[in-house]
């Protein structure tokens, strides 16, 4: 694939004639299969070894890619660093919570929800569509709001964002069961259908990124003076990328909640925000693939270093870790990774057969 | 009445404070400083003995005031001259976001330290009892150190004030501040300009923290994060760079959160950080430069 973030206008701009349909989706698609090929490898793998502890771990993985993936498609076509994301998450979540928890569970734990909700109760394939639904639609209002700021004032919007999503879940007694947490959610110990959200993921960031409002927004990112000049209008491209990433959150977060079946609000705060973040971060920021990868890297970090932690036996004497020093050591190495390559692993390249072109 | 003025403003004392910390260093480098939270629950816990104890085993706390204050600011700017050399040197000419992730990173690391030695349960610990007492002052009781809290920070900012426009150091930092690249050609160092505001900044750090530990009379290592937050939502409202602004951000910050706790229904208490933030998003829709913008960083073309 010729990158699309270096020449945004890659067909249009360069070639005189009309290009064939289709021309621009050829050359890349490369890149989404490549990647899916990766999850679903990743995901053999899990089955393979048929532990339950590791078949859990590529679980978390799987949420992770799809939840960095939906990250990419507003900050790495944008350039607008967001913060709020996650509270797209966090609304996934107690969507798919509202509609998968038994009615006889929700009357007395979460009183204040509408009547249709108490009584639905739907499987997870359905619940989750809606979640991530939901969260759009939130997402697209909020938007509508945020996207017409730009730099850190946007960044800090989208701050205040979660916080206030944060605020309100811990505190909507009836309807979130406040800082407790909700539980009872059905538990999805099958693979495929986390494989199947991170590539449904993919598939959507790549068929954003290779339209005509996703070449528009990575053209205003690298030259809005320029793309604003040629007709370009930056928030209504803004608030496009800011909707389809809030959907991918949604389904990560209805994924989350139903990888560990309780939900609570602080798992959706600080603490998530910045570990997505990074992993977008390394892996380079404006990149499919980077996104994709910095979540393998990272992750594999920290359950090696977990596994340190825990201890390992090395002939006579049990080799561990103190406790903590798992994520100073993480802390150590993202700093050291970024210290050596600031644009991430991968920069703005992308993953293909063919050469890699362009520099970050 | 009064005791709505005294609690905003000293809630505002310490958002101020932070802010300030963080826009010095924005403004010399342009780094939003994720691990200054974390400096400041450092700060505490230095005065800490390690141990797991719930009670804290207080070490250099015993120490009389004139040596313990200045011995955690000097613990703050140390720890805060120690992470520019070791780590934000390499950022330099680093874009935003990747500084902003590696700052976080630092700052998990320093937590993480913190959490290996004194475990996440939080610790009482009592630091300049005699400040607790209330004073009647105007008809209305306020704690001492609600006074003492405001005070010194009119003091901090008056210092800050006068070396910024008085002194050879503050006007290299101030020039520094509105083109970097020009001082430097000017003569300006860089490295002991950017050095000089992590120093400070550290040092700011290490007053936010005595305050705060004699205000709620524990240490968490969490304690950071929350006025963390504030502080980096004032300087944004501020205007980035802006120290004056970041100031009067904080103060306004406190101001709000102070008077929605009044002035809000019982039932709507609860979300009374919702209804700050919201106040957040309105004021940067309309002033998405800060209320006070500083010179060289609107964007150009």
């Amino acid at each position: 694939m010729t990158d699309t973030s270096i020449s945004p206008f890659p067909v249009e701009l360069t070639n005189p004639k009309k290009p064939a349909r289709f021309a621009l989706a050829r050359r890349t698609i490369i890149t989404p299969i490549f990647l899916s090929l990766l999850i679903l490898a990743v995901a053999t793998l899990a089955i393979m070894t048929g532990s339950r502890p590791f078949n859990q771990a590529m679980i978390d993985i799987l949420v992770r890619v799809t939840l960095v993936v939906g990250l990419y498609i507003f900050i790495g076509n944008s350039g607008v660093l967001s913060f709020g994301h996650i509270g797209f998450t966090c609304l996934g979540a107690y969507a798919a919570a509202w509609l998968t928890i038994n009615p006889l569970m929700k009357k007395t734990s979460l009183p204040g929800l509408p009547n249709f909700i108490l009584q639905a109760r739907l499987p997870y394939w359905e619940a989750a569509p809606i979640a991530a639904i939901f969260a759009g639609v939130i997402a697209l209002i909020l938007g509508r709001i945020l996207m017409r700021l730009s730099g850190i004032a946007a960044s800090i919007a989208t701050f205040a964002v979660l916080a206030m999503i944060n605020t309100i879940y811990s505190n909507w007694e009836s309807v979130t069961g406040a800082t407790s947490s909700v539980v009872g959610i059905p538990i999805v110990r099958n693979i495929w259908p986390y494989v199947g959200a991170a590539i449904i993921a993919i598939f959507i960031a790549w068929g954003h990124a290779i339209s005509r409002s996703g070449l528009a927004l990575r053209a205003a990112r690298d030259e809005p003076t320029a793309a604003a000049a040629s007709g370009v209008d930056i928030p209504k491209e803004r608030l496009v990328a800011f909707t389809i990433s809030g959907i991918v959150m949604g389904l990560g977060g209805a994924a989350m909640a139903h990888s560990i079946g309780v939900v609570t609000p602080d798992n959706f705060y600080l603490g998530l925000t910045f570990i997505t973040l990074s992993m977008l971060v390394v892996g380079g920021m404006s990149s499919l693939s980077g996104a994709v990868l910095g979540v393998l890297l990272l992750s594999a970090l920290i359950q090696g270093l977990r596994w340190l932690e825990a201890g390992v036996v090395l002939g006579e004497t049990t080799f561990a870790l103190p406790k903590g020093l798992q994520e100073i050591a993480l802390g150590g190495l993202m700093i050291v990774i970024l210290a050596l390559r600031p644009a991430g692993l991968i920069g703005n390249r992308e993953i293909t057969f063919a050469r890699f072109k362009g520099k970050a | 009445m009064l005791q709505i003025v005294f609690d905003s403003l000293s809630l505002g004392s310490l958002y101020a404070l932070g802010a300030l910390g963080i826009a010095l260093i924005f403004g010399v480098m342009r780094l939003v400083n994720f691990a200054h939270g974390d400096v400041i629950a450092f700060c505490v816990f230095a005065l800490l003995w390690p141990s797991t104890d719930a009670m804290a085993i207080v070490f250099a706390g015993q120490l009389p005031w004139y040596l313990l204050i200045p011995l955690v600011l000097s613990v703050g700017a140390a720890l805060s001259v120690l992470c520019e050399i070791v780590v934000f040197r390499r950022f330099r000419r680093a874009n935003p976001a990747t500084m902003m992730i590696a700052s976080f990173a630092l700052g998990f690391v320093i937590r993480y330290f913190l959490l290996m030695l004194f475990t996440s349960r939080p610790k009482s610990i009592s630091l300049l009892p005699m400040l607790s007492q209330p004073v009647e002052i105007f008809g209305a009781r306020l704690p001492l150190l609600q006074i003492i809290t405001i005070i010194v920070t009119v003091l901090i900012l008056l210092g800050l004030t006068f070396f910024l426009r008085q002194t050879r150091f503050g006007l290299e930092m101030r020039a520094a501040a509105e083109n970097f690249s020009m001082a430097r050609m000017l003569g300006v160092r860089a490295n002991r300009v950017i050095m000089g505001a992590f120093a400070l900044s550290g040092a700011l750090a290490g007053a936010i923290s005595l305050i705060f530990v004699s205000q709620t009379g524990t240490a968490d290592i969490q304690m950071g994060s929350s006025i963390m937050l504030m502080a980096f939502i004032a300087t944004v409202i501020g205007g980035l760079g802006s120290l004056s602004g970041a100031v009067l951000a904080g103060f306004a910050l406190g101001a709000a959160s102070v008077v929605m706790q009044v002035i809000l229904p019982v039932d709507a208490r609860p979300f009374r950080d919702a209804f700050v933030y919201g106040a957040v998003i309105l004021v940067l829709l309309f002033r998405p430069q800060g209320l006070i913008a500083a010179r060289g960083t609107q964007e150009r073309v």
